[in-house]
């Protein structure tokens, strides 16, 4: 075998403490290595071509780079040397920048290891053989998971473009969080105006089909072929035959009910409908506190019916949808804030969290759009907003900044003034970020058209003065002094974190996620959509913070990725997969039992059980090659044999 | 006019280095956001307030760090430290900045230095606190006579002083007087003001 090794210099990121051209005579010494280089910028146009150039050149059959991570450019590389006629397996990378360069300082040891690691790709090359990637069908439908605006977005998108989509929405309308929003920022246009057409769209479309009150079960497959099973949860109302008139919502006796969509600011009824524009406009009852499910006396919704929709005896059931990939859009929930002692910690009913103040706001809200304390329901004259609260604040673990509060404290402020001219806001800041487009025009017109007192500072305890206000403790610390405010409400710009139940989702789909539950993208920069899972892609808050306009723009992003992957017809599987040795094989089974993709099969040969790999299913994991008790179960380029021929390398 | 503060030339490292060793915190970590000061129940007499002493010990401004009365009047109450959104324990760098002073003998609150002494020594004496000799020290110390007189009758109502100092059984007194005398002598080996 002729080798050849590119020992690339990345400009002074490899270079600066690492002797390339060291490492690079020291490869000459390697077996089977004919040609060795170090070049400046292996990945870069010239460096591509020297590579062709030396393949042709000194006939290889095969080339080793020692560079950056794989992630970085292993995809890069097998294309050149495809170029250069080799088949593209031929080719392995030594990462000698992020496990070497990036990580020590020490020129000689540095050096050393960057051989060593040179080394090893060598001994391993060595025993590789060309291989060649199977196809396989897509099934041309996306399962976007979370009916918010950017899963609405993504699904509109979608369905556009000719794909088929299975939307699922936890809650029994979609619409998300921004259904909740009286305004948006920066225009202050109503948000059920600008949303309530897109959610009509969703359910007039005849590409997708929704399934609200639906929860993901079970995710299996690959991507080109997921099979998704989704639990739809027993709404206790034939959605078949509920015509949405809200009769059994007029006259359910369980009017205590907590109502989860006006953020449990006012009380609604088992059975409701959760707001006007609801999409699908379905009646749904509430288990925990329906008369008839917790005392089995009642039945008034099943009696004034018109459409005989109620159904007691309702029970979860199952659907399975074949897709070819995912989107989630889950986006995310409010922290919880009652960790917060030294606002009431939840026992003050005028310190409410920004949400709820929307719902006060708006008019299809608990008060008609009328702004009015909890407490009492008089209309306050001082209201005091208290940014970041559970955002940037490593004591409760949480450094990260939620994006979007500063923007809509700036338009509550506004909206205040507006609803109640007498009144008179306060905001407590840090820093104003208001990096969008018109937005810093918008929170700057708060204060100085809508007079809302910007005081740059914290808030240390709010309490009751016992006469129905709140005092407000705070600084001002571009004054440098303590300041005390009396107030009727405090609204709390309560820092997000993902959806509840993200992480168990994210397990699901094999997807990671940070510390606060966010899904991980697949590059911060350059992948912000992708996710590690191939056919797994994100959209919205799920992802991190993000305001309306960028959930959208993700939304769609989102599916100009689903729309990509469905433009072929056929997808190539990684030909790195495990084989069966079938001599060797016991048909014992394990390595069926194991595989997590479900890509080992039993089969029969000469009438013995023998294990197969289905190729195209098979992700490379390498978990049966290492269960199987026989050694029979080899992954392509990962073999026994190079494993041992790499720790011999480095050992020698 | 006031001369703007050449904050490059007056960084004083090693300062910081100093407040940061002691107190075990990280300076840097503060963003300034004025929790501190918000919560701080002595801030009203402070003549700087506590995030900004923070910000003067973050730019290695000694003076204004050291000089301040507010490091004297702090009551190490740490609600500083327990609402700090960075974990920084603010009271433990009040306290750094408080003793760098008095080892420097640039005590801006000197009669609350006096009191400190007043009621070690009683400490030192009988091994415990002893609450009239120290505010009998404290007196003549300080000249405040008449200072805080009239609170007297309730506390004596309140049985709250002694008029015989508490002493430590088995001869505890005498250890921690030995303990005063370690650290004396340890100050007078390091060359430093006790």
């Amino acid at each position: 075998m002729r080798i050849g090794v590119f020992v690339c210099h990345c400009g002074s990121n490899i270079a600066g403490t690492v002797n390339c051209a060291e490492v690079a005579e020291l490869a000459k010494s390697f077996p089977d290595v004919v040609y060795a280089d170090d070049p400046m910028y292996t990945c870069a146009e010239p460096g591509q071509a020297a590579i062709e150039a030396a393949v042709r050149e000194h006939g290889l059959d095969g080339v080793v780079v020692a560079s950056c991570s794989p992630r970085m450019h292993e995809t890069t590389f097998r294309r050149t040397v495809e170029r250069a006629g080799l088949n593209r397996y031929m080719f392995e990378m030594a990462n000698i920048r992020e496990h070497v360069s990036w990580i020590g300082k020490d020129r000689e040891a540095n050096t050393n290891k960057a051989a060593e690691l040179v080394e090893m790709a060598v001994a391993k090359l060595r025993r590789d053989r060309p291989l060649t990637a199977k196809t396989f069908d897509v099934v041309k439908r996306v399962l976007i998971v979370g009916g918010g605006v950017a899963g609405i977005q993504a699904a509109l998108d979608c369905a556009e473009g000719g794909v088929p989509v299975v939307l699922v929405e936890r809650e029994s309308t979609i619409g998300g969080k921004m259904a909740k929003l009286d305004k948006t920022f920066p225009t202050v246009d109503c948000s059920a105006c600008i949303l309530g057409p897109k959610m009509v769209d969703v359910a007039q479309h005849p590409g997708i089909t929704l399934y609200a009150c639906s929860e993901i079960e079970e995710v299996s497959g690959y991507v080109g072929n997921f099979s998704v099973k989704i639990r739809r949860r027993a709404t206790y109302v034939d959605w078949k035959k509920c015509t949405g008139c809200g009769m059994c919502g007029e006259k359910c006796p369980s009017k205590k009910t907590p109502d989860a969509f006006n953020e449990f600011t006012g009380a609604t009824t088992a059975i409701n409908i959760p707001f006007p524009q609801a999409i699908p406009k379905k009646a749904v009852i509430n288990a925990r506190h329906c008369r008839q499910l917790t005392k089995g006396k009642c039945g008034v919704c099943a009696k004034v019916c018109p459409s005989g929709a109620v159904d007691y005896a309702m029970r979860d059931n199952f659907v399975t949808e074949e897709v070819g990939c995912i989107i989630a859009a889950t986006g995310y929930d409010l922290m919880d804030w009652t960790i917060y002692r030294e606002y009431g910690g939840g026992a003050y009913p005028d310190v409410i969290t920004a949400l709820q103040y929307e719902r006060l706001l708006s008019a299809s809200g608990p008060t008609g759009g009328r702004i009015a304390r909890p407490s009492d329901g008089r209309e306050p004259q001082t209201v005091v907003f208290i940014q970041c609260v559970g955002s940037r604040d490593n004591s409760v673990g949480r450094p990260h900044c939620s994006g979007f509060c500063c923007m809509y404290t700036a338009k509550q402020a506004i909206l205040t003034k507006d609803h109640l001219p007498l009144s008179h806001s306060y905001v407590f800041y840090m820093d104003i970020r208001a990096p969008g487009k018109m937005y810093d025009e918008f929170s700057r017109r708060a204060v100085e058209e809508y007079g809302a007192e910007y005081i740059r500072g914290r808030v240390s305890a709010v309490y009751p003065d016992g006469l129905g206000q709140y005092v407000v403790m705070g600084a001002d610390t571009l004054l440098g002094e303590p300041v005390e405010i009396k107030a009727d409400m405090v609204v709390l710009a309560v820092g997000i974190e993902a959806a509840k139940g993200a992480s168990a989702l994210a397990e699901k789909l094999c997807i990671s996620y940070d510390n606060c539950g966010f899904f991980m993208e697949s590059h911060v920069k350059l992948k912000p959509v992708e996710t590690t899972t191939a056919g797994v892609f994100l959209a919205g808050v799920c992802q991190g913070a993000k305001d309306i306009p960028t959930s959208v723009a993700q939304g769609s992003a989102a599916a100009a990725k689903a729309l990509g992957l469905f433009a072929r017809d056929k997808l190539e599987n990684d030909p790195q997969t495990a084989q069966v040795d079938i001599r060797r094989c016991v048909g014992c089974g394990k390595c069926v039992r194991c595989c997590p993709f479900g890509a080992v099969a039993e089969t029969e040969i000469r009438g013995e059980k023998k294990a197969q790999i289905i190729e195209t299913v098979c992700q490379g994991c390498g978990l049966c090659a290492s269960t199987c008790p026989q050694g029979a179960v080899q992954l392509a380029h990962s073999t026994d044999n190079q494993i041992l021929a790499e720790v011999n390398a480095l050992c020698r | 006019m006031k001369e703007a503060t050449d904050i490059r030339r007056r960084r004083d490292a090693g300062f910081i280095a100093v407040v940061q060793e002691r107190s075990g915190q990280n300076l840097s970590a503060c963003y300034q956001c004025g929790n501190c000061t918000a919560g701080c129940p002595a801030g009203f007499v402070y003549d700087r307030q506590v995030h900004q002493i923070m910000r003067a010990a973050q730019l290695g401004l000694k003076d204004e760090a050291l000089d301040s009365r507010a490091v004297w009047l702090c009551l190490a109450c740490s609600t500083c430290s327990l609402r700090c959104p960075n974990n920084i324990d603010v009271a433990a760098v009040m306290e750094t900045l408080r003793h760098m002073a008095r080892r420097e003998n640039r005590v801006a609150a000197r009669k609350v230095e006096k009191f400190w002494f007043s009621f070690l020594d009683t400490v030192r004496a009988f091994g415990r606190a002893w609450e009239i000799g120290t505010m009998a020290l404290y007196m003549m110390r300080s000249l405040r006579v008449f200072t805080d007189l009239d609170l007297a009758p309730e506390a004596l109502k309140k049985r709250k002083f002694g008029f015989r100092p508490h002493t430590v059984a088995n001869g505890g007194s005498g250890a921690v007087t030995r303990i005063f005398k370690r650290y004396r002598e340890r100050a007078a080996r390091e060359g430093t003001r006790p």
